[in-house]
């Protein structure tokens, strides 16, 4: 057993401070533990959403020592012995209270982004998929929704263009609809114009939290912006599409009704 | 140092973090900086970038020489022949001027080297969750739109490649003789991290396959699944190789350079001096 310094933030939106809890840790132990033991002693109130402790409910996001993390997956064996740790609500997100913050903008966006869609299934009702497309986008399908890529994407964290910019991991959600093979909507001029794809400057800073190791910036965000490219940027790729009548995306239809965003 | 709601730090390179997050971006800096300075110099040069059959890859593909300056190729060597009457004076006469700025774009416009100097050299942001450069940001919406246009500076490094390859393996012939020496390897490893390096691009995945949402619906498609998988094998390694090549290529030219001024000799098959 050795004792260690949680050093909390405590407060709302109208303001707060740092609080310092000295708390026994135990061998093995995560962050959220720590958090645990200082509301079961000195700090009975203090507020932090957590469900699986399991890392995979994507709950228990905060900024510990300055970094988006999973407050259930980082052990406090890996700071050192006489260095505080700091937890802090998410910056990007209005703070609920102490730990916790309101992070349903993030739904918001997710309603904006139309559904799968896939077309009239086969004659004997069964749709198939080859198991090479369903690798591609499983890696997408891991996301746990923690919010930690878009609390750290410097264009919502620090910029705050929520209104112009989806975030990596909305970017990833129609990463995995507009490479579905059986997907029928047509996502990339919405890419560009309605979910701000050109916001982010591929500096990974999401990939570089994301606990489920999902490659956002190379494999859903950069793929799209190559889309982009093809579509809107590269005059042979459209002067060919034009000489030969063909689609840009065969077997995909525009989307429905322009998406309203959500500052 | 301002301080927002949740005791979050918001001023330029401001962070609770604890980490040594600031080593990349310095090291970035350091690298391509110290890299910079070495190429403008020697790319001014004009002198000392072939060695026997050498040439520095920074000269490569040679168009024009002027075998009168010191250690500078043969005529022959050059694709078209001789120093060109109509260079104008004031720029200096290196033949390294005529084709440098086609890989600089390259890379210059490449998404890793986006990362690496919107970080380091523009902190936007320096680091993750660290505070970036305080403006208004844009993204790559406004001016940086340019930077779409990367794929075709890859058709143009990759029409570059098979230069590199012929006068890689043109080092190995020297005066009519088949040889082998230190800085004829040396060329070919330059060619191999170039060719790893450029066909582990971003633009290059998305051409030879990654458009496709289908990857099993005909049979061209699964030809363009295996090459889309072995981009994507390079495209995971594409910093380390960015940065190896980037060294490397320096490194062909201090090396020839060395031996075209007689300071250093290279070992080879062909009874030493060039
Ligand atoms: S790579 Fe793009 S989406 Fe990811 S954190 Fe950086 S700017 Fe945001
Ligand atoms: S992409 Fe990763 S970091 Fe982002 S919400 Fe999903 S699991 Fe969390
Ligand atoms: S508590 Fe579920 S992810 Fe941490
Ligand atoms: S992405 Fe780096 S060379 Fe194209």
């Amino acid at each position: 057993m050795a004792e260690r310094v949680l050093r909390a933030w405590r407060g709302d939106r109208s303001g707060g401070r740092f609080e310092d809890y000295t708390v026994e840790a135990d061998p093995g132990m995560v962050v959220l533990d720590l958090v645990h033991r200082a509301q079961a002693g000195p700090a009975p109130d203090l507020a932090c959403r957590w469900n699986c402790k399991a890392g995979k409910c994507g709950s228990c996001s905060m900024e510990i020592n300055g970094r988006p993390r999973l407050a259930c997956m980082t052990r406090v064996g890996d700071f050192a012995p006489d260095e505080p740790i700091v937890v802090q609500p998410l910056k990007a997100f209005p703070i609920i209270r102490d730990l916790v913050t309101d992070v349903r903008w993030n739904y918001q966006q997710n309603k904006r982004i139309a559904p799968f869609t896939p077309g009239p299934a086969p004659a004997d009702g069964n749709y198939r998929m080859s198991q090479t497309d369903v690798d591609r986008v499983q890696e997408f399908r891991k996301c746990i929704e923690c919010f930690l890529c878009q609390d750290t994407c410097h264009v919502i964290r620090d910029h705050d263009k929520k209104a112009d910019f989806v975030g990596p991991r909305f970017m990833i959600r129609l990463a995995s609809l507009d490479m579905h093979p059986l997907d029928t909507v047509d996502r990339i001029p919405a890419v560009r114009d309605s979910y701000g794809s050109g916001y982010c400057n591929i500096t990974r800073c999401c990939t570089e939290v994301c606990p489920e190791h999902i490659g956002i910036t190379d494999n859903a965000i950069i793929p799209l912006k190559e889309r982009v490219v093809s579509r809107f940027y590269d005059p042979i790729a459209m002067a060919i599409r034009a000489f030969f009548g063909t689609k840009s995306e065969p077997g995909k239809r525009p989307m429905a009704a322009p998406q309203t965003k959500v500052p | 140092m301002s301080t927002a709601t949740g005791g979050h730090l918001a001023g330029f390179g401001d962070t609770h973090r604890r980490d040594a997050w600031w080593v990349g971006p310095v090291l970035t800096v350091l690298g391509l900086g110290v890299w910079l300075l070495y190429y403008a110099w020697a790319a001014l040069q004009g002198e000392y970038y072939a060695a026997g059959p050498l040439l520095s890859p920074f000269y490569a593909p040679l168009l024009f020489a002027d075998p009168s300056r010191a250690g500078a190729a043969a005529a022959e060597h050059a694709f078209f022949g001789s120093w060109p009457a109509w260079w104008p004076a004031f720029i200096p006469a290196s033949p390294a001027l005529l084709i440098g700025f086609l890989p600089g774009v390259f890379r210059m416009t490449c998404y890793y080297y986006r990362k690496a100097y919107y970080r380091a050299f523009f902190g936007m942001p320096p680091g993750c969750a660290v505070g970036p450069v305080p403006h208004d940001y844009r993204g790559e919406t406004g001016l940086l739109l340019i930077q779409n246009l990367h794929r075709y500076t890859l058709y143009i490094a990759i029409a570059l490649l098979p230069f590199l390859w012929f006068e890689a393996l043109r080092s190995f012939v020297y005066e009519g003789q088949v040889g082998i020496g230190l800085g004829s390897v040396l060329l070919v490893v330059n060619a191999a991290l170039l060719s790893g390096y450029t066909l582990g691009c971003h633009a290059w995945r998305h051409l030879v396959g990654g458009r496709l949402n289908c990857f099993s619906c005909d049979g061209g498609a699964e030809a363009s699944h295996k090459a889309w998988s072995f981009t994507s094998w390079l495209n995971v390694r594409h910093m380390p190789f960015a940065w190896a090549s980037l060294g490397w290529i320096l490194l062909c030219d201090a090396y020839i350079r060395l031996v075209s001024m007689g300071v250093i000799q290279d070992p080879n098959t062909w009874s030493g001096a060039f």
